[in-house]
């Protein structure tokens, strides 16, 4: 595993690769690196700046009570449940498109985690984590002495 | 036993075909996975639309057709770069023919946590007893 102290705009083939590694790791169907495909469920964005990454995810009609969210080095680990909706007596679906039942994904990032200053929020069932890069693996610009 | 997995496929929008009028705005629409199921006194859909909130939902019914359009905010968050993605955001919107007659005025939406819920009440026959008066 490596780490890439040159910023985050070279890493994106590498985060590619971790992310099929860690969801190999988790036996997940692999389906290759085309943008913009699903790796699991739910489906995620990631931006990134030179201070961290934020992280978003649809998650409609999830109570945040009941999320899972865990970070360890690099890693970061989401996982709940979405329930489905009891039906009564005399009642009957005419679609049910709506997925439901347990998920779990793991997101390997390019750089070490500040695990204490990991803060998620949920709004309108978008749920946003804000992943800030820990100092120590934060770039440093190196002086060269003049000899 | 485990419990049920949600499936990698079900994690993917489905994104409208613009066959005949194109929307306005130029954005994205996606169609929202909807449950939809029937009681006896009313007709109840739920459909997925995150991203949006109560005052971003336009709800329809017209001569049997109901509309649902749902307008979602752009979710770039300042000052960062997307580097990754696996969804886009756009505005929803479906159709649906509607068979039951609906008590137009009883009708009930609520948004929570970026899900519709939609409460359509059946109109219920009326069944009045005609007293007869002596002439």
């Amino acid at each position: 595993m490596l780490s890439n102290p040159f910023g985050f705009r070279s890493s994106f083939r590498e985060m590619e690769r971790m992310r099929r590694d860690m969801n190999r790791a988790l036996n997940r169907l692999d389906r290759g690196p085309r943008f913009g495909s699903v790796a699991g469920y739910p489906a995620m964005n990631v931006w990134t700046n030179d201070d961290g990454a934020i992280v978003t995810a649809e998650l409609p009609g999830v109570d945040p009570e009941t999320l899972e969210i865990s970070v360890h080095n690099d890693t970061l680990t989401l996982g709940g449940e979405r329930l489905p909706s009891e039906l009564g007596e005399g009642e009957a679906y005419h679609r049910r498109e709506r997925s439901y039942g347990q998920f779990r994904r793991a997101f390997q990032l390019p750089f070490q985690i500040a695990a204490d200053k990991v803060e998620a929020s949920y709004d309108r069932g978008v749920l946003q984590i804000a992943v800030p890069r820990a100092e120590a693996d934060k770039p440093r610009t190196i002086q060269v002495r003049a000899s | 036993m485990a419990a049920k997995e949600i499936e990698v496929q079900e994690a993917e929008k489905q994104e409208l075909v613009e066959a005949d009028a194109e929307r306005t705005r130029n954005r994205s629409a996606f169609v929202p996975r909807v449950d939809i199921y029937e009681t006896d006194e009313a007709i109840n859909v739920m459909a997925d639309m995150p991203g949006v909130s109560a005052d971003s939902v336009d709800i329809t019914l017209e001569q049997g057709v109901l509309t649902i359009n749902g307008y979602v905010d752009e979710d770039q968050p300042e000052g960062y770069d997307k580097v990754y993605s696996e969804y886009r955001v756009g505005d929803y919107t479906r159709r649906f023919t509607v068979s039951h007659q609906i008590a137009q005025d009883e009708i009930d939406a609520t948004v929570k946590d970026g899900v519709l819920y939609l409460h359509l009440p059946k109109v219920q026959p009326t069944s009045r007893r005609i007293s007869v008066s002596v002439a």
